[in-house]
């Protein structure tokens, strides 16, 4: 699989599912990102290491809308969408989730995946209560099944425990056919049991959905990913397949410590 | 809390008497034969006037509760209808009153407080927390010095004397009795359209918004036009009650959008509560009542320094009103009983 990957990302031809072209964002004096270039084949599914401050989560807020770029070019699916609202990404197939939980704290999980799912659907603004044969109820449900929140589809969400919000972080960005998930270190604060069920949730994603993983658990992130890029002080510095970043001697220095692996 | 409305397999179908609620229709009964009971005083100063502030602070209660945009321009929308009414239908000032019928004026008014409304919307949601008070307030003050220094649009320091109420289907609708009944109606539709509302789609999209705005942009809503929309909505409220306190007071002058007026929508908002939209009604029927009689009790000097006594001591005691003091002692079964349920079912 991983030359599949890499085959098709050296071929250059057809739209990529995400790429980025000489991406820069400045805070300031601060840089926190500069000269990213990336390159993402539809369905690939990448992680993106490095430590603290490397500028992993601000990639994706720059992706998403969150921030504009200071400079470069952001492509989705070969439609530029480097001016584009947030929302409007999203539309488009774009999803992500957060590195701390945001979530609808008074809905319940239900309808917090419900509006998810209506989210990238028409009638949004629809004043009638959503009904038993609504498509995106019975999206929702299918969602809330696949991350195991069954049990708890009336519960506030602010009523749930850590690695149940977690899931409903996942739930959230699976709403509404995506195509393309930014996954924020969705194995924050997870327990060992809930670390595999997290595995495998993103291992059981249909073929076509395509992401990035960061996360700082390597076991979790090299189980889930074809190809590993590797950040520090907002610059990509490694690209590789999990195997040669995990045995990388400078990714072993500079991002696990020198007495890794 | 059983999300009925979803489930296939939920519990079986209730009756109208489970979906009305008990208190809900002991409530109707109370409000339609209470005309038999009250004085002409009782049905339209305190009756009908706590139903038209009610609707204006229930107006507040969805933009607050439900979007967490607290707005005090609230009397303000309300006055736009009520200008419209002076301007397009009857008036003895002998400035403008175009004479148009009632049935055209009104839903005009409405309309307008409407646009307008959302035209406030969209320069406040620009804003967050105090500084949506801040600039909802600074409207406010603007359009009362901009009625009461433009004599062209406005008819100045006076504004409008002699708006009538209409008279149709040989109703004469200003009487205590009529009048009361098209208040009672009128706030019974608004209520049970926000009841309703808050369980929609775009109810539940506000609600979210309001917990958490950046996370509805991540799932492609557009956050400024949904709360804009909002702002339209709760217009359309305000703007209703803005026609019946013109056709209450039969004048509207820049004083019944001024400072004064629009924070006491705010007061009576919190009074009641804002968790449910009965909420800012029986904040209205308190404040009423206060203001009609805290002047017998402490004199016309004392009376507004009563009222924020007892303000203080709500919002002391229970920050989340009067609505928030009836959860806490009522018996512990019925707790909560005044969130919106996802049934809908809230009393």
């Amino acid at each position: 699989m991983e030359h599949n990957v890499a085959a098709s990302r050296l071929q250059g031809t057809g739209a990529h599912a995400l790429e980025l072209e000489g991406v820069a964002r400045h805070f300031g004096a601060l840089v926190a990102l500069t000269g990213i270039n990336m390159r993402i084949a539809p369905g690939e599914r990448r992680a993106v290491l490095g430590s603290n401050g490397a500028g992993k989560t601000t990639l994706f807020n720059t992706v998403t809308g969150d921030f504009l770029p200071t400079a470069g070019r952001i492509r989705f699916f070969g439609e530029d969408i480097t001016e584009l609202a947030p929302h409007e990404r999203i539309r488009r197939g774009l999803r992500r989730t957060y590195q701390i939980s945001q979530l609808f704290t008074n809905l319940s999980v239900l309808d917090s995946i419900y509006l998810a799912c209506r989210g990238v659907s028409r009638r949004r603004f629809s004043l009638l209560r959503p009904s038993v044969s609504d498509p995106n109820m019975a999206q929702a449900e299918s969602i809330m099944h696949a991350v195991h929140l069954d049990a708890d589809r009336d519960k506030l969400v602010g009523t749930l425990s850590h690695g149940q919000q977690r899931q409903l972080e996942i739930a959230l960005a699976l709403a509404g056919a995506p195509r393309f998930i930014l996954f924020d270190e969705p194995a924050a604060g997870l327990s060992p049991t809930e670390r595999r069920d997290l595995v495998a949730i993103l291992n059981a994603l249909p073929k076509y959905i395509g992401y990035i993983i960061i996360e700082h658990d390597l076991d979790v992130a090299l189980r889930v990913s074809e190809y590993v890029s590797m950040m520090h002080n907002g610059k990509l510095f490694k690209e590789g397949t999990p195997e040669e970043i995990e045995n990388d001697p400078m990714v072993q220095e500079i991002y696990l410590g020198g007495g890794h692996g | 809390m059983s999300n009925v409305a979803f489930s296939e397999t939920g519990p079986a179908r209730k009756n109208w008497v489970e979906r009305l609620g008990i208190g809900h229709i002991l409530l109707a009964l109370f409000l339609l034969i209470y005309p038999l009971i009250a004085s002409d005083f009782f049905l339209t100063t305190i009756g009908g006037y706590s139903m038209v502030l009610g609707m204006i602070a229930l107006s507040l209660m969805l933009l607050a509760g439900y979007g967490g945009m607290v707005s005090l321009a609230q009397m303000t929308i309300a006055g736009i209808a009520a200008y419209v009414i002076a301007i397009f239908g009857e008036n003895n000032s002998n400035v403008h009153g175009f004479g148009w019928p009632w049935w055209i004026a009104a839903p005009l008014g409405i309309f307008l407080a409407a646009v307008f409304s959302a035209l406030f919307g969209w320069i406040a949601v620009r804003t967050e927390g105090i500084y949506t008070i801040m600039i909802t307030l600074a409207i406010a003050t603007a359009a009362f010095y901009f009625a009461q220094q433009n004599y062209t649009l406005f008819n100045g320091f006076p504004g409008y004397s002699g708006l009538r109420a209409p008279e149709a289907f040989g109703v004469y609708w200003r009487e205590p009795v009529p009048f009361y009944y098209l208040c009672l109606s009128c706030a019974v539709i608004a209520y049970a359209a926000v009841l309703y509302g808050s369980r929609s789609t775009f109810g539940l999209t506000l609600q979210a918004i309001r917990d958490n705005p950046r996370r509805m942009r991540a799932i492609g809503y557009d956050v400024t036009a949904h709360k804009v929309f909002a702002w339209f909505l709760a217009g359309i409220i305000a703007g209703t009650a803005g026609v019946l306190l013109a056709w209450f007071n039969g004048r509207i002058s820049p004083g019944t959008i001024s400072v004064g007026p629009a924070i006491n929508i705010l007061i009576i908002a919190i009074i009641g509560g804002l968790r449910h939209p009965i909420g800012p009604f029986v904040g209205a029927v308190v404040v009423v009542l206060m203001q009609t009689f805290a002047i017998d009790i402490v004199g016309a000097e004392r009376f507004n320094t009563l009222i924020g006594l007892f303000f203080l001591v709500i919002v002391f005691i229970s920050p989340d009103g009067i609505l928030g003091l009836w959860d806490r002692f009522k018996p512990a079964p019925d707790r909560d009983s005044w969130h919106s349920r996802p049934d809908g079912t809230g009393v």
